[in-house]
């Protein structure tokens, strides 16, 4: 193993570990504007409740986010340092303005969400409420501006040659609304908001199951499955818009998505099955036509296929058909459950359909499922290009690093994300089996924390 | 020298004040972690990290934009810097992610096991962390071995040189002192009188680190202190840090404890400010061929175009972040008390 595929090794680990967070914290995000807005509107303690519950919540991931999203503006200098070189005059400015509007926004006033209830009027809070969704919905618009240019550059010119090239912007707005960042920014958005929406749905199911928080919990079942069921659609969408732009900007990429290996006339769609690389073939249940009509609304219209790219282009076609297809029939079994949840909730049989809440409950990891394996599709499907058409992922690799150093940090990352991992179940867990504080009643105990060195003497 | 363009000389002040801002802010929060265990008390402990609760997260964050910052302006710095200290920003890394973490889990338990681990992670985490920066600023200033291709490899006891270690030490000892600074403000009755003895001693510690630090960088590192010589007007940047730190402890006695954390800001600030004219025009010096292979504000720097967009986002970002990181402190002025909603 070498230092390139040990450093793609470990950007993916800290690529896909980090974005088990910001997702949650952008869809609580809107979960919390809704929820918070709800207790302005009403007044009704129970919404005051469940917004303070959930930002709770939020900051637990918020906190661990910015931890492991730190570790990304190390990463692409350590092991992708003539990346960095080359693409930093470009890259570099959107990483800039996520750090000085995003991040501050967010953060400056999450201490005041979580501490500021009692110090400000409730306006205000709401206010600094909005700051942190708006935040953590700014950082990804400038990391996904920044991707979308490494899939479909533009608004760049090259500038010196070998080791010395490096591509300088030519036009700031064509850079930042490159032909595919707006669409993958609203798919990226989306997909967060589901998630956002499915933990809430989990957290809720497990109340109902459980008999515990229920005024609380029937709510928060509401707006749950609502939100879910609006952003699937929405997703639907955006997912078909940004299918039919990779088509037009990333041709072998969308041909890795669905195995089309040849290009003709009638190119199926798959629901499921498996590449064989080897043979050029794909083993499938297959819609006929399915690719041709959903890229250009036309049956017959051929679909570029990966023979117009000579083999050493070819993304690697099996993993990007899979991770493509499970995010594709994740949207499926996340709408369904919605669907039958929602006319569940209407026929008032929901809190006695234990089949249905126990799936919901672990439905949480489905809006995950998704974004991993799209991201996966996304990014092993732009190989072997680092940058599409500029730079190979090769070129972008540091040279003054050794195989035994990324062995190292690679073995170190996999232990500390190990432990934070269980960390975070075990607080989270903790989090919503204490649930939220009980407006009617006194605060819980268990969350007011004690000292254990007076218990101690005190015997208690 | 290459000719520096007005729009890098900018940036490199953008990235000045922004590392100003981090080492000012981040650093009482470091400073407070590597006090930590010196806190007898559970109290104590959740006073000091309720000292730093609200603010912490947002401290860091400037060092998101000084890594941003020095990425979008000085590209060919970043990706040197970043692959030749490959070893040392792997520890840098390892001990962000562990100090987050224990200062969020902490208090999540009451168990004394539970607590206790977390305390030792946290200040641990905070004394290497002011340490690692302290290496790089070290080694960075003193020159590493780059060649024409801007790149070198470090193994990491090249990078635990005499000096480099030095600045290593000081740089714990002037957030210990920014720290106990902080804390003295923030905090009231038995505690308050502890720290004020805490506030002396540090300062002490401190003052003979950094005047040893001083003489080594006059006899070792002649060009670090060339720009004084030739314009001694920048001795002003050495002597104002010098006397606010002069100040505290006159100031403590006074129960003026804002001002007295003021002052620990500004000695700060003067105190890099005296550095960044030593090692001005160059990021990292090259020891090599200083002349030829250092990488400097002009070698490494990005297109003037990109530079312009840089500072207009800079313009507009900055004063608003100034603005609502000065509300969220107004907002947490005074002493802590601890509350149900605290750490």
């Amino acid at each position: 193993m070498d230092p390139l595929i040990l450093s793609r090794i470990q950007f993916a680990l800290n690529v896909s570990f980090h974005y088990l967070f910001p997702p949650i914290s952008i869809g609580l995000g809107l979960m919390l504007v809704i929820m918070e807005g709800l207790y302005l509107k009403t007044k009704s303690p129970k919404y005051k409740a469940m917004t303070q519950f959930w930002i709770k919540i939020f900051a637990l991931v918020f906190a661990i986010g910015v931890a492991t999203g730190i570790v990304q503006t190390f990463a692409f200098g350590t092991n992708w340092a003539r990346y960095s070189k080359f693409v930093g005059d470009v890259f570099g400015s959107a990483l800039a303005a996520e750090g000085i509007f995003a991040f501050f926004l967010e953060s400056g006033f999450l201490g005041i969400l979580l501490f500021g209830w009692d110090r400000i009027k409730p306006g205000i809070h709401y206010f600094a409420t909005i700051c942190v969704s708006l935040g953590a919905h700014f950082s990804a618009v400038w990391i996904v501006v920044a991707n979308s240019w490494m899939q479909t550059p533009a608004g760049y010119k090259i500038e010196g040659t070998g080791d010395n090239a490096m591509a300088v912007i030519s036009s700031f707005s064509e850079m930042v609304f490159n032909p595919s960042s707006m669409d993958r920014l609203l798919h990226v958005l989306i997909a967060c908001w589901v998630t956002g929406a499915f933990f809430v749905i989990s957290v809720s199911a497990y109340y109902i199951i459980k008999q515990k928080h229920l005024d609380i919990a029937r709510s928060m079942m509401k707006i749950g499955l609502f939100v879910a069921m609006i952003t699937l659609i929405m997703q639907l969408i955006s997912g078909d818009s940004s299918a039919r732009l990779v088509a037009k900007h990333q041709p072998a990429k969308l041909a890795a998505f669905e195995g089309t290996f040849e290009t003709k006339p009638y190119s199926p769609i798959s629901v499921i099955g498996w590449v064989d690389a080897k043979n050029q073939k794909v083993h499938s249940i297959s819609i006929p036509g399915g690719l041709s009509f959903l890229t250009y609304r036309n049956l017959k219209t051929p679909v570029t296929g990966l023979d117009q790219f000579p083999k050493e282009d070819w993304p690697n076609v099996s993993v990007v058909f899979q991770t493509y297809h499970i995010m594709v029939l994740a949207w499926g079994a996340m709408f369904s459950l919605v669907l039958v949840g929602l006319i569940l909730l209407k026929r008032k049989k929901l809190e006695n359909a234990k089949w249905l809440l126990w799936p919901l409950v672990f439905s949480v990891v489905i809006p995950h499922i998704a974004q991993q394996a799209g991201w996966f599709s996304a990014e092993m499907g732009r190989q072997p290009w680092i940058v599409y058409n500029i730079l190979k992922t090769s070129q972008g690799v540091s040279l003054n690093i050794s195989t035994s150093q990324v062995v190292g940090s690679l073995v170190m990352f996999t232990f500390i994300y190990t432990l934070l991992f269980c960390l975070f179940i075990f607080l989270l867990d903790r989090k919503i089996k204490h649930g939220p504080t009980e407006y009617e009643k006194e605060p819980d105990t268990a969350e007011v924390y004690t000292n254990p060195y007076e218990e101690e003497t005190t015997g208690a | 020298m290459d000719n520096v363009t007005l729009w890098q000389l900018l940036w490199f002040m953008v990235l000045g004040v922004s590392l100003i801002m981090y080492t000012v802010l981040d650093g009482f929060d470091l400073g407070v972690g590597i006090l930590h265990l010196l806190g007898k008390t559970d109290n104590d402990r959740r006073v000091f990290l309720n000292a730093i609760g609200p603010v912490w997260d947002g401290n860091e964050v400037w060092l998101v934009v000084v890594m941003g910052g020095l990425f979008a302006g000085f590209p060919a710095a970043y990706a040197s810097l970043f692959s030749s200290f490959y070893n040392l920003f792997m520890i840098f890394i390892a001990v962000i992610i562990f100090r987050a973490v224990a200062i969020e889990f902490r208090s999540k338990k009451p168990s004394k096991l539970w607590r206790s681990t977390w305390d030792c992670a946290f200040s641990f985490a905070s004394i290497i962390f002011a340490f690692t920066i302290g290496l790089t600023f070290g080694n960075v200033i003193q020159g590493v071995p780059i060649d024409e291709s801007f790149m070198y490899s470090a193994s990491f006891l090249e990078l635990l040189n005499p000096y480099s270690l030095l600045v290593g030490f000081t740089a714990i000892a002037l957030l210990a002192m920014h720290g106990t600074i902080f804390l003295f403000m923030k905090t009231e009755g038995d505690l308050h009188n502890r720290l004020r003895k805490w506030v002396d001693l540090s300062i002490v510690i401190f003052v003979v680190l950094y005047i040893l630090l001083t003489i080594t960088t006059v006899r070792h590192l002649p060009f670090m202190v060339a720009p004084m010589l030739k314009y001694p007007i920048l001795f002003i940047f050495p002597a104002i840090a010098l006397l606010a730190i002069i100040v505290i402890p006159i100031l403590v006695k006074k129960e003026r404890d804002g001002l007295a954390f003021i002052f620990s800001c500004l000695a700060i600030a003067f105190l890099l400010m005296t550095a960044f004219w030593g090692v001005y025009p160059n990021i990292i010096r090259s020891s090599i061929d200083p002349i030829n292979y250092s990488i400097t504000i002009a070698n490494s720097s990005s297109t003037d175009f990109t530079l312009k967009v840089l500072l207009t986002i800079a313009a507009i970002g900055v004063p608003l972040v100034l603005a609502y990181v000065a509300w969220a402190y107004h907002i947490f002025r005074g002493k802590v008390k601890i509350t149900d909603t605290s750490y």
